[in-house]
């Protein structure tokens, strides 16, 4: 395992934890709603050829939860603080789904520090008679079972969830909750986003499961209609956690796209 | 002590079979039928009509939205007919649910406008509305205590300061706050919060300023002593005695000639209406951020659980959320109670699920005539406290 550290910044007010682990280029991770889970298998892969930087978004993890968090764009702006403050340049942006939404929403506000963009089974729009699935009617259980594809590891998140301690289950309603209140409604989008879009005129690639039940593929496909040169890879036999679910394809799409620049 | 008697108005004709999941946000409206709905809604307002005949203090109606388990979206419409057709009863509305709507003053101006044609019978209910109601309104659970405080102060402002005034909140916003009319009752309707308990609402419903009957509903027995104590508390630690009508009791109740018969004559409906009507996953109950994350703990370890199970009339009865017999059982037991907790305000739900008209009406007529003139005397203001 690559060696990594856990370190706390506090931005705009707001004490901040964040991983960091390995060598190369900056990459820049945003989380989905279920937060960053320690240094997981897919930020130690990532970490063989990046500098890794994975931050809890504020109300999220062992972040602080601030009064100004009200919604995805207070978001946004608190990642161009966050950058600037750790004086990160040439950044490759991840965001997965709630993170992938956080990420457009930074890189259309400013891209001074942004070399790349991959966005995986990101929320952020609507595409209109394509439903989403609602994952606040789900139970934990019916939750794992959409989200991913393949049904053994479906099993296996279930059956850790319960044997979390009081701490990661009091974390686990924290990421929930965070995520409830930016994204209720409109739900897990922001009706703005789509129209300026294209700004993003940096080299973005855009992951989606084709088994995703939260956001159908259809989301990808609107994504990639509405970013000006983006790529599209659609991974089969995946669910909505690409670089849970298909690491190797995950990383292969990401090292294509950062390879652009 | 005062009585009233409250009406849920849920959809009795739907097939209980259909029901299986839940009778909530997404059990689909093709299982109501408005014919038989019509024939409901009648009969229901009849029976709160004869509530009225029947001598009772008040007579209540309530807010919930896309559920089997009570067809009254708009609450202040069914208060109005109300208004009309009743002579002495208050008017309890309990409550709307505040933070669902985007422009609390039609709140303001339902209320006053009741209060007016009244000549003064209306009591405010004010509720944040239970979760299930945040799915179906999609209005977002995070901001429903803040809404729910912002909209109050909304409301009050308009009923009590000459307008036009300016509100300005962080969800609310108003250039001219003018309402009319104004509310006849002076300064306002009495206001009364529904609630499970939670400590910050008694700390906020009992404070000085404010004073507002605590209406714990739906709870187990203990539960109700122990939140009506912690009330009686806060208010001694505010300086003042808590009255009797500072505190109340909502709960299903049924009467009949002797014990035996009172649970054999409700055994069925009050089983539907818990294992039922109510039926939600927790999910639906308890999106984020409808309760604090510690709260949220608590009522899933709680409430969900004890919820999981059937519920027979039995265990209802055992722990004080179902109130069943004689009269002189009946009256025993909420004399028991009262002496426990000290409420003033009696608030009964005298049909309940599937229970048919007769019954319903058997129940509340024996309750009037061979109850409430037993308890009138106790849940008065003492006389030191009138002082």
């Amino acid at each position: 395992m690559t060696s990594h550290k856990a370190e706390i910044i506090t931005i705009n007010g707001c004490d901040t934890e964040y991983l960091r682990g390995g060598k190369g280029p900056t990459l820049l991770f945003l989380h989905g709603a279920g937060g960053i889970n320690g240094w997981a298998p897919y930020l130690d892969a990532l970490a063989q050829g990046y500098d890794v930087i994975a931050p809890s978004h504020p109300g999220f993890g062992r972040s602080e939860d601030p009064d100004w968090l009200d919604s995805v764009s207070d978001m946004a702006f608190f990642y161009l603080d966050f950058m600037e403050y750790l004086e990160l340049q040439d950044v490759h942006l991840i965001g997965n789904s709630l993170g992938g939404w956080i990420a457009s929403e930074i890189v259309i506000r400013g891209d001074e520090r942004i070399k790349s963009l991959t966005l995986a089974s990101a929320a952020g729009i609507n595409v209109v008679g394509v439903p989403m699935g609602d994952i606040f009617m789900w139970s934990n259980e019916e939750a794992a079972r959409k989200i991913f594809f393949d049904q053994e590891i479906a099993n296996q998140r279930i059956a850790a969830s319960e044997t979390m301690d009081e701490e990661q289950k009091d974390v686990q309603l924290k990421n929930y909750f965070t995520t409830g209140k930016l994204s209720w409604n409109p739900r897990f989008h922001n009706p703005d986003l789509s129209k300026w879009l294209h700004r993003i005129k940096v080299p973005t690639m855009i992951i989606w499961g084709e088994n995703d039940e939260i956001f159908p593929a259809a989301y990808g496909e609107a994504y990639n209609a509405l970013i000006p040169g983006s790529e599209l890879r659609i991974i089969p036999e995946c669910g909505h956690l690409p670089h849970q679910e298909k690491l190797e394809e995950f990383l292969d799409a990401v090292h294509s796209n950062t390879s652009k620049t | 002590m005062q009585f009233s008697f409250f009406h849920l108005m849920p959809y009795s004709a739907v097939n209980l079979e259909a029901i299986k999941h839940t009778a909530w946000i997404n059990f689909s409206n093709s299982n109501y039928d408005p014919k038989k709905g019509h024939k409901l809604y009648n009969r229901y307002l009849d029976e709160l009509e004869f509530a009225d005949e029947l001598g009772f203090d008040g007579i209540c109606v309530n807010e919930h939205h896309q559920t089997a388990y009570g067809i009254m979206p708009q609450p202040s419409l069914l208060a109005g007919a109300l208004s009309r057709r009743t002579e002495n009863a208050k008017i309890c509305i309990l409550g709307r649910a505040l933070p669902l709507t985007e422009n609390p003053l039609s709140i303001a101006e339902e209320y006053a406008m009741i209060d007016n044609v009244t000549g003064g019978r209306l009591i405010a209910g004010f509720v944040r509305g239970i979760g299930c109601e945040y799915h179906s309104y999609m209005v977002n659970p995070a901001n429903s205590l803040e809404r729910f405080h912002e909209a109050h102060d909304l409301i009050l402002q308009a009923w009590t300061q000459p307008g036009p005034t300016a509100f300005e909140g962080k969800h609310y916003r108003f250039q001219y706050v003018n309402m009319w009319p104004r509310p006849y009752q002076e300064p306002h309707p009495p206001i009364w919060i529904p609630s499970q308990g939670s400590a910050e609402t008694k700390d906020w419903a009992s404070h000085p300023d404010r004073k507002y009957t605590m209406l714990m509903t739906f709870s187990p027995i203990n539960n109700v002593i122990r939140n009506m104590n912690a009330y009686a508390e806060k208010c001694e630690e505010y300086g003042y005695k808590c009255q009797p009508h500072q505190l109340g009791w909502a709960l299903p109740l049924y009467v009949a000639e002797t014990d035996e018969k009172a649970i054999e004559e409700s055994r069925e409906h009050i089983q539907n209406f818990f294992n039922k009507f109510v039926l939600a996953p927790t999910e639906y109950r308890m999106p984020p951020g409808y309760s604090s994350i510690n709260s949220y703990k608590m009522i899933l370890e709680n409430k969900m659980k004890f919820r999981e199970q059937f519920l027979s009339i039995e265990m209802l009865m055992d722990n004080g959320m179902f109130i069943c017999g004689s009269p002189s059982t009946v009256a025993e037991k909420l004399e028991e109670y009262q002496e426990a907790m000290g409420y003033g305000n009696l608030v009964i739900m005298g049909q309940f699920a599937t229970l048919d008209h007769e019954h319903t009406k058997k129940s509340m007529q024996m309750f009037s005539e061979e109850v409430m003139p037993k308890l009138r005397h106790i849940g008065v203001p003492t006389v030191a406290a009138a002082e």
